[in-house]
């Protein structure tokens, strides 16, 4: 019996197979749901855990991250038929950030699309989405199944992960290009890897049984001793995912399957995606209230904000002026940059202001010793990410 | 093979040359556009034709009663010039009885054999049915608004159903809405003592349908009968000479006369598409044909999952097409007989209109009670007519043929239809011959059509002869589904014409009329 047939009743959040390792390297015990499993939200300060994203390896337990296994005669008609990027023209052992959407052209979520084999992919995901998966698939001849318990999987990122996984025994491991899949042997245990992840820097992703985990858990923090190895957590991560602007749903975004309230919705246009729709490429669901949506201009946007001081805005609201009177929207992330050393935001931004250059105000409520102050700052939209380093493009990477 | 002088491309295909399918291309003809209506079947007709079903004898192999199609309609595509007769008009209903006399109800809301009080309360039930169904009737034919859209003509409709309701005056509105949501069993057991009476009533408002009496939203079903009824100009039961079929061969002319081009014997294998629009149709045999745009009066799920194809739409509308309810429940029952049939009690000049099977309403409940869980009752209800007995021409001289929808034969049989088949028929005639005794004597031949049947025969998936469950979530803005639901659909340039729209199945025609004018208004004509 897998674990999650057991009565959950007892046992409300499954556990990992990294979970035993997790928990000994936690100290301060700070654990949070995600999907059904149980995750590390801090090991021991945020600071340290961001740190070592940015200058030496950590390990990011994502198993929790759902993955379906797409297969049959139909598996590309059926994908290309679901999200909005063309997926024919995805090469075998290649992975691609993918959106797709409801009839209306609105985001029902993100995620990648791994090509495993012939007729055979791999959806990855942040939340459980079979019914719309299965309610896709009517008239098509695949099969669906979610291995999400099967795979287990470990995020190895930051400048010296290559270096380290080298050092594990990945020989090879560094002629892997960004977004490419390859096939390792780790002592006796065989690793999927990919060249993804969600940090905007260098980093592989390793997919494995989980019978697998915990050694090969131990065999990288062995190998990455002298290279400044750490075990981070989900707050972290955030940090290095909003410098790389990566959109985090339930965040930036509801799921289209999610809102109650009309127009809380949002289309890949509104977003900033719309690289990743192919309207060339034959019918996909939501194409064409997309089109309609590109012909009349999308009436807001997603943006990256460089906000004025150094108070990360969190939850604003944006006004067209710094009287404050014209909401023209809000912010969804927001953090300091300890590496761009800016005080950057993601915010939904009314047109016509979100075009790069312009200035919105960020209305910044500060809490000084229980007494709260508020604070107009000014803020510019800015491209992004915020930061885009040339080592996570690099093939080979950086010897260290 | 191309006819010789066909247009390279025509202004509109219509698929299936059903009622509807007639109606709408006699209607684009008209309004000028070239037309070519595909017929799978050997003849025009769909599931309003008249076929041999026994060496010599024909029946109306679907519908069988015509009662519904406007008298406008019928005028204006002018099918009386183009050979349509009545055998019959203004047929009686006759509910027949176990052992007792048979109660008749007259079309115009006479009853025989009832007692006083119920004689006066079916007066008045009558009376107000009648208004309710004057109220809603021009909401039957026209085209539904949309929902959530804004837009003005939408919100003018919605107004419009509304002011037909607010219109009744307030005691007959508040009655509407009380009795709008009800079971139909309620409503009766309100009204009426009599068993029989109350059963006869009921049926109209489960026959065809995935109901019991007790179903909820049942009044709904029947009122929409009613109102159809009502917008056809109260027709009355009536029996075209030579069966439904010549009803469709009439329509056949007319549209032909306009200038519509029928090839019979020609099914569509897919719709064709090309820079997301409708182009054309491809058929069993390969020829392609384009056009500028596509009608179809095939069910929704045939439209949309078969001919067109899941890949040229959204998931969230191939989800609801899919959820549309369309497993059909009702058999047809066609009996050769070597002489007239005699029901007990039943006089010859009420022989000619139609007979039900309903002595009560609990009966017709327990008939459901089986279907619902894959079985079926050994006491079914049936709509039987003798067609013979207004128009000779359907049996060889002095026989006759007898028509029967047996209720409820479920689509999906637990047992299957392969071995339900014989066992099914025998437990109809069984129900017969205790009604009109020595009729097994006097069969030549017979023939049942069970949903899965009428699936093949009449290509309706489901085998559901209104394409579709007529119930209060799938009628108006939601028949067949949000999305397709004023007879346009998703992928440009194709529209629906069948009972699958609004307003829905029955020989009525509105949905052909009202899809051709939907085509007529955002389409152009060929240059």
């Amino acid at each position: 019996m897998t674990e999650s047939l057991a009565p959950h009743f007892k046992q409300p959040l499954l556990k990992t197979p990294f979970h035993e390792r997790a928990r000994a390297l936690s100290q301060l015990d700070s654990f949070i749901p995600w999907a059904g499993y149980t995750t590390v939200d801090v090991f021991t300060t945020m600071e340290q855990e961001y740190f070592a994203i940015r200058n030496a390896t950590t390990l990011y337990d994502l198993t929790p991250m759902v993955k379906y296994r797409v297969a049959g005669p139909d598996a590309l008609p059926y994908l290309n038929r679901l999200v909005t990027r063309d997926i024919a023209k995805l090469k075998a052992d290649r992975v691609t950030y993918c959106v797709w959407c409801n009839d209306a052209g609105h985001l029902i979520d993100d995620g990648t699309i791994f090509r495993m084999g012939e007729g055979e992919y791999r959806i990855c995901t942040a939340e459980r989405r079979l019914d719309w998966l299965l309610d896709s698939a009517i008239g098509f001849d695949i099969e669906i199944g979610e291995v999400t318990e099967q795979v287990a999987a470990l995020a190895v990122q930051g400048p010296t992960s290559c270096a380290v996984l080298k050092a594990a025994g990945l020989r090879g491991i560094d002629k892997l290009k960004p977004f490419e899949i390859g096939y390792f042997a780790l002592g006796t245990h065989r690793l999927t890897v990919s060249r993804t992840g969600f940090t905007g820097d260098l980093g592989y992703e390793l997919w494995m049984e989980p019978e697998a985990a915990e050694a090969v858990w131990d065999a990288l923090m062995e190998a990455g001793r002298s290279r400044g190895i750490r075990a981070v957590g989900s707050q972290a991560l955030n940090v290095a995912r909003i410098e790389a602007g990566f959109l985090l749903p339930n965040v930036d975004f509801v799921s289209a399957e999610h809102t109650i309230r009309t127009g809380r919705d949002r289309s890949p246009l509104e977003l900033g995606l719309g690289w990743l729709v192919d309207f060339n490429k034959g019918h996909f669901t939501g194409r064409r209230a997309l089109l309609t949506e590109r012909a009349q201009g999308s009436r807001r946007q997603l943006v990256g904000l460089d906000v004025g001081g150094n108070k990360p805005a969190h939850n604003s609201l944006l006004y067209a002026d710094d009287s404050g009177k014209r909401y023209i929207g809000s912010i969804t992330s927001a953090t300091w940059s300890p590496t761009c050393k800016r005080n950057i935001a993601l915010a939904m931004v009314d047109a016509p202001h979100f075009r790069i250059g312009s200035t919105v105000w960020a209305e910044i409520y500060l809490n000084r010793e229980l007494v709260w102050e508020r604070r107009m700052s000014r803020a510019q939209v800015v491209e992004r990410p915020f930061f885009a380093p040339d080592r996570r493009r690099a093939t080979p990477p950086a010897e260290f | 093979m191309a006819v010789a002088g066909a247009p390279s491309r025509y202004d509109c295909i219509v698929i299936g040359g059903g009622h509807n399918g007639l109606v709408c291309a006699a209607t684009l003809a008209r309004g000028g556009r070239s037309v070519l209506v595909l017929e799978a079947g050997a003849q025009v007709g769909g599931a309003a034709l008249t076929r041999e079903f026994a060496p010599g004898f024909r029946v109306s192999a679907g519908a069988h009663l015509l009662h519904l199609m406007p008298a406008q309609l019928l005028r204006e595509l002018q099918l009386g010039a183009h050979g349509l007769e009545w055998a019959a008009e203004g047929m009686p209903t006759t509910a027949l009885l176990a052992g007792g006399a048979p109660l008749t109800l007259s079309d115009e809301g006479a009853a025989s054999g009832l007692s006083a009080a119920d004689s006066q309360a079916y007066s008045l039930y009558k009376m107000r049915m009648r208004r309710f169904a004057a109220a809603l009737a021009p909401v039957l034919s026209r085209v539904p608004p949309r929902l959530g859209t804004g837009d003005w003509a939408d919100r003018l409709a919605l107004l419009r159903i509304g002011w037909q309701v607010r219109k009744l005056g307030r005691r007959d509105m508040r009655e509407l809405l009380r009795i709008g949501g009800m079971n139909v069993f309620d409503l009766l057991e309100e009204n009426f003592d009599s068993a029989a009476l109350k059963g006869a009533l009921g049926f109209d408002a489960i026959l065809g349908a995935n109901f019991g009496p007790r179903s909820p939203g049942t009044v709904l079903t029947l009122l929409y009968r009613l109102a159809a009824e009502c917008a056809a100009g109260d027709l009355g039961l009536s029996q075209p000479k030579g069966g439904m079929g010549a009803l469709c061969n009439a329509l056949a002319k007319a549209a032909s006369a306009a200038g519509a081009m029928i090839r019979t014997g020609a099914p569509v294998a897919s719709i064709l598409v090309e820079g997301d629009c409708a182009a054309g149709v491809t058929l069993e045999s390969g020829e392609r044909i384009s056009a500028r745009c596509v009608v179809s009066s095939a069910d929704p799920k045939t439209t949309f999952l078969r001919l067109l194809g899941p890949r040229h739409l959204d998931a969230g509308f191939v989800r609801r097409v899919n959820h549309i309810r369309s497993r059909g429940l009702a058999a047809k029952l066609h009996l050769a007989l070597n002489r007239a049939p005699s029901f007990s009690g039943v006089s010859e000049a009420n022989l000619c209109g139609r007979l039900l099977i309903a002595p009560s309403l609990q009966h017709i409940e327990h008939a459901y009670n089986h279907a619902k869980y894959g079985e079926f009752s050994a006491a079914p209800v049936m709509e039987i007519t003798v067609p013979t007995v207004n128009d000779p021409t359907l049996a060889p001289p002095g026989q006759h043929v007898l028509s029967a929808i047996v209720q409820y034969a479920p689509y999906a049989l637990k047992d299957g239809w392969q071995s339900g088949r014989s066992r099914f028929m025998d437990t109809a005639l069984d129900a017969l011959e205790r009604l009109a005794p020595g009729i097994r004597g006097c069969l030549v031949g017979a023939e049942l059509l069970t949903p899965h049947d009428m699936e093949q025969e009449f290509r309706i998936n489901g085998g559901h002869w209104h394409h579709g469950d007529l119930a209060f979530d799938q009628f108006l803005m939601v028949r067949p589904v949000p999305g397709a639901a004023q007879y346009r659909t998703p992928l440009e340039g194709l529209f629906l014409c069948g009972a699958g729209c609004h307003p829905g199945g029955g020989v009525m025609g509105i949905a052909g009329r009202n899809a051709a004018q939907q085509v007529l208004k955002m389409s152009s004509k060929s240059p």
